[in-house]
Formats: C-alpha cells, structure tokens, sequence
C-alpha cells in the first residue's frame, strides 16, 4: 500500500492537437487552481508533443507552476501507447495527488490507460470536483440515469484521477508575467515501442456552429418528428445566431450528428439562453444544459420533465406554435 | 420491482425484476467479431458479467461460436471498472489464445468508456477506442479509424489487441430461427472466480479503487413559468420574457 501523504500536487493534462493547447485542458487549469490554493500546494501541467515549447509558456501564463513538457519526434501526434507509458512514467516518479484530464475522445483514451498502468481510480465526465477536509478528492459524476448526482471518491489509491467535460470549469485569465518552471523530460522513443501507431489525424470543420461556447443554443428532440424534422430548429438558431443541439433520438433519426448531441454522454453547454423543442427531458439530456442561464421548453405533454428545468416554458403543439414563436422572435431581432 | 432504484444503504443498484438487455454497442462489437470470423475464419467466444445467461444466450443466438458466464458475488455489486477490467482479463487469459478483443466503446448507464483501455493494460495488449473502422493489412496488423471529434484518427495496431467499437462500425445482423435453434444446443459456461484464478481482494468493491459515498438530488431553482394557450399569445408572451429576462 503506497503512502497516500507521499502524494502531492494538482496536474492537469494539457492536450494539444497540431500545437494547439485545448480549451478543456485550460478549464482544467482553472479548476485545477481552485483545489491547489484550497490544499495549498503547486498546480502542475504534463504537455506532450513535438516542437510545443512555446504551450509550455502558454500553460505557464494559464496558472500552471510547473510544466513537464515530453518533446519527442514521435510524439506530435497522440500515441495510446507511448503518452501513457510516459504519463504513467512521470506521475510514478513525482507522485501528483490528483490528475485531471479534458474529457475529449483523446482524453476518454489515455485516462483510464494511465489509470490502470497506475492501478488507481478513474471517474468520468464529473461535473464538480471538491476536496473536504481529509484532502480526499469529491468527484461528482451524473448517476444511474441522470436522475441523481453520485459522489465518488477514490481514498486509498493515488493519484485520485478524473476526466472532465468542457464547460465544467471556467478558463482561466492570461497572464503573461506569470513566472514558472519548465521541466524538460527526456524519453527514449522508438517506432518498435509503439505497438499501436496512429499515421495520421484529420480534422474537419464542423458543417454548423459548434456548441463550445456558444451563448444561444437551440436544441431540438423526438418531438420535432410532428413538424417533419429539424429545420424550425434550424430557422431559429439561425436566426438568433445561435448553435444547434439535440438529443440522442435526433441523432439517431439523423438530424444531428455525434458533436451536437447534449447530455449524458454528449456535450455539457451553458449558454445564457438554451430553448428545447419536442424535448422531454430526460435527465440523460437535462444534467448537460442545467447551467445555462435560462431555460426554454417548448413541448405538448405538460408532464414533460423538461418543465421542472424550465424557466419559462410552452405547453402547446409544435405545429401551431413553432410557426409563431419564430414570427415573434423575428419581430424582436428585428427591432432590437 | 420493475424499476431500477438505489439502496441508499449499500449505495449500489438494487435491479429488482428489470430484464437485463445486452449493451447496444456490445451487439456491434459482437457483429464485427463475426463478420471477421465469416471471411477469415476463426472463432468467436462472448464473454458476459452478470448473474443471468440471458445475454450470453443471445450472443449465441447472433452466432457466437461459444459463451462464457462469469457468475460470481464477489465480482460485484460494488466493482468499478478496475475491478471489472481485472475481472474479464483474467476470464480472456483462462480462455487462452486470442488475437482480438472486441467491446462497445461504452454502455447506455456508466457510459465511463474506461473498461476497454483498462481491460487492454491488465492483457498486455495495445488497444484502439472509438473504432468506426477495422481491416486486415497482415493476418498481424489492423488497419483502424478512430473517430474523433470533427473528424477521425488512422491507427495501426499489431494483434493481439483490444477495440473498442462505435456504432457506425456495422449493422448487427439479427439473429435467424435457425441461429435461435441452433444456440440452444451450445453450452453456455459458467466460470466463478475459483475458475479464472482470480485474487479476491481485486474484485467487486474490495477491487475497486473508486467507491460511491453519497447521492445528491439536484437542487433545481428555476422559475418554472408555465405558459399554456392560444399559440398567438403564448408564443408573444415567450419571448417578451426573454426579452424582459435580457437574454433577447
């Protein structure tokens, strides 16, 4: 049994893709900094790439103490294999307490690689993190269905280990006079060590507005099938110059794809407006738009949990209402 | 009981009479395992937590050459997906020879995506998550996409490994009269944990690094204003609202 007191120190994986630091790794920073000055102690970066000293300082002006940056030909890209040994590597020798990482499809690969290299404990996408008394890490994930909020925590295994969604944490201020340590780690790579190897990473532009930060966001579920589909939800975030969303039936039915999907399993938002339409709520939808500042429904059956989230909200069919809400909302922009 | 409901004691499930369904994305994995096994030849082995053989049954029917039931109290309540992880690789060890491990990439109530990665680490094998793509470039080496957001990865892997499949992946076939028929003459194998030569202090939530210590019922404050009648008004009255609420 290791020596829990061993353990100090907040890190925080900082992902970068084609040397661009992530805007989840940067919320984690910030959150990362509120459990470090709460236990008083450094609060740490791991950087992996090739050619990213320059995000090294970035992390420094971010809040990181300290960068251990891995700067290796072979590392540019994200490699399961070779990023966890070397995670795993480095937290066996500086024995971190607690290890965050942005939930991204990156992320959701390489945490629970780690955590099992480390034989530690994992929780996915929380949605809070607190540290009580004990200096025991609170990790605050959705529970069976949504319907309540489980607090897990990990107290006799180090480091407590969490992937987190973007939108949970605020991003911190840069400050470019902020003064850290890089460290430069060495590692001995060689393509015979990567088992597995990726060859290559494309990116395409999301088609639609992406959620990520978008301050409207109009979503749109199964109920929308009484107005033939998607394109009121279209209409109307187009015309708020908002970003569209939905829930799992509307990305089964095919009118969203993976990256507008909000819930559970799909995206945490919190815009100032979130409209629903032909949504039920479901806590599978509901616990990824709870932070938003103001909630509108819209939806024929009054018994419609998505109500109970609501600030304002319709009771109505789709069909008579979405044609005038969308005259009313024209009227507003218009003169405004 | 034919609701899933929480014992606050124990703080675990209490499932009562809810059938248990196979994980969706388990039905792609499955389906890929034997879209292999119909070119390439080989065999398919399903391997299931759980108390009952109801999916192992099913995973027969689909046309699983062979079924194992890892039926034990001490893997669970309580295992996390360490000890759930730890669990199937000693079950996949016992089983022997493999060269490929295939599982949904997460399930409908964790959704934590942990276990394949996990279950890859304790085998000592490389692993891909989030496959939406697999093929053959050497009876050795995989071909995989891997989506990602906006967009997708291209990774090779030697085999063994373990992938962890999407949906986009294929279409799981349904299972055939016949395939129904013939499953019932396969013997689903029940291995408890004396079986797998598994160490009991890593199992079930003595194996479980993460422990559930409370519920919180989400405090939800919100105004909850109701607007019900001609569409006209209520659809006015909405967005004045917002407008007042300075959001619009």
């Amino acid at each position: 049994m290791k020596e829990i007191a061993e353990y100090m120190g907040i890190w925080v994986f900082a992902e970068q893709r084609k040397s661009k630091l992530m805007e989840v790794s940067l919320e984690c920073l910030g959150g990362g900094k509120q459990l470090a000055e709460k236990l008083d102690i450094d609060l740490s970066a791991v950087l992996i790439g090739y050619n990213v000293e320059e995000l090294g300082r970035e992390l420094i002006a971010y809040g990181a103490d300290n960068v251990y940056m891995i700067d290796h030909p072979l590392l540019g890209i994200y490699q399961s294999d070779a990023y966890a040994k070397v995670t795993a590597d480095l937290i066996h020798e500086h024995k971190p307490e607690i290890f965050l990482l942005g939930a991204t499809s990156i992320g959701m690969d390489l945490a629970p690689t780690v955590a099992a290299m480390l034989n530690t404990g994992l929780s996915a996408h929380v949605t809070g993190l607190e540290v009580d008394e004990k200096r025991q890490l609170r990790q605050i994930v959705p529970g069976f269905g949504g319907k309540v909020m489980a607090v897990v925590v990990c107290p006799n295994h180090r480091p407590q280990m969490a992937t987190v969604r973007l939108g949970v944490f605020k991003k911190p201020m840069r400050d470019e006079s902020r003064r850290g340590n890089i460290v430069k780690v060495e590692v001995d790579i060689t393509e015979d060590d990567l088992r597995d190897k990726t060859i290559r990473m494309v990116e395409e532009k999301p088609k639609e507005k992406p959620l990520e930060g978008a301050e409207i966001v109009v979503a749109g579920g199964w109920g929308m099938r009484a107005v033939g589909g998607f394109k009121p939800v279209r209409e109307l975030a187009e015309l708020l110059g908002a970003s569209v969303g939905g829930t799992r039936p509307a990305l089964d039915e095919g009118w969203i794809v993976e990256e507008q999907m909000i819930g559970q399993s799909g995206k945490t938002v919190r815009p100032k407006l979130y409209i629903g339409l032909g949504i039920s709520g479901e806590m599978h939808h509901t616990v990824g738009i709870l932070d938003s500042e103001v909630i509108v429904a819209v939806n024929n059956d009054e018994n419609a949990p998505i109500f109970q989230v609501a600030d304002v909200g319709i009771v109505g069919d789709l069909r008579e209402v979405l044609p005038r809400l969308l005259k009313e909302f024209e009227k507003i922009m218009m003169s405004g | 009981m034919h609701k899933v409901t929480l014992d606050p004691v124990t703080k675990t499930l209490r499932r009562g009479d809810v059938p248990t369904v196979i994980n969706p994305l388990d039905k792609h994995a499955l389906e890929e395992g034997l879209r292999i096994r119909d070119e390439y030849g080989g065999k398919v082995t399903a391997v299931n937590m759980g108390r009952e053989e109801t999916i192992c049954r099913e995973a027969l029917a689909m046309g699983a050459d062979e079924a194992i039931q890892l039926c034990d109290k001490a893997f669970g309540p309580g295992a996390d997906t360490l000890a759930t992880a730890y669990t199937l690789s000693k079950a996949i060890k016992k089983i022997g020879n493999f060269d490929l491990v295939l599982c949904g990439n997460e399930t409908v109530d964790g959704s934590t995506a942990q276990v394949p990665p996990q279950l890859a680490v304790f085998l000592g094998v490389p692993h891909v998550t989030r496959a939406r793509k697999l093929g053959f470039i050497t009876e050795r080496k995989l071909r995989v996409e891997r989506s990602i957001e906006y967009g997708y990865m291209i990774v090779e892997t030697s085999l063994p490994a373990v992938i962890a499949v999407t949906k986009e992946i294929n279409t799981p076939r349904i299972p055939t009269v016949e395939g129904i028929l013939e499953s019932y003459q396969k013997e689903v194998k029940a291995w408890c944990a004396e079986d797998i030569e598994a160490e009991e202090e890593r199992l079930g939530s003595t194996g479980s690094p993460t422990t559930i210590v409370d519920f919180l019922i989400p405090e939800i404050k919100r105004r909850g204003e109701i607007l019900k009648g001609p569409a006209d008004e209520v659809s006015r009255l909405l967005v004045q609202r917002l407008h007042e609420l300075g959001v619009i």
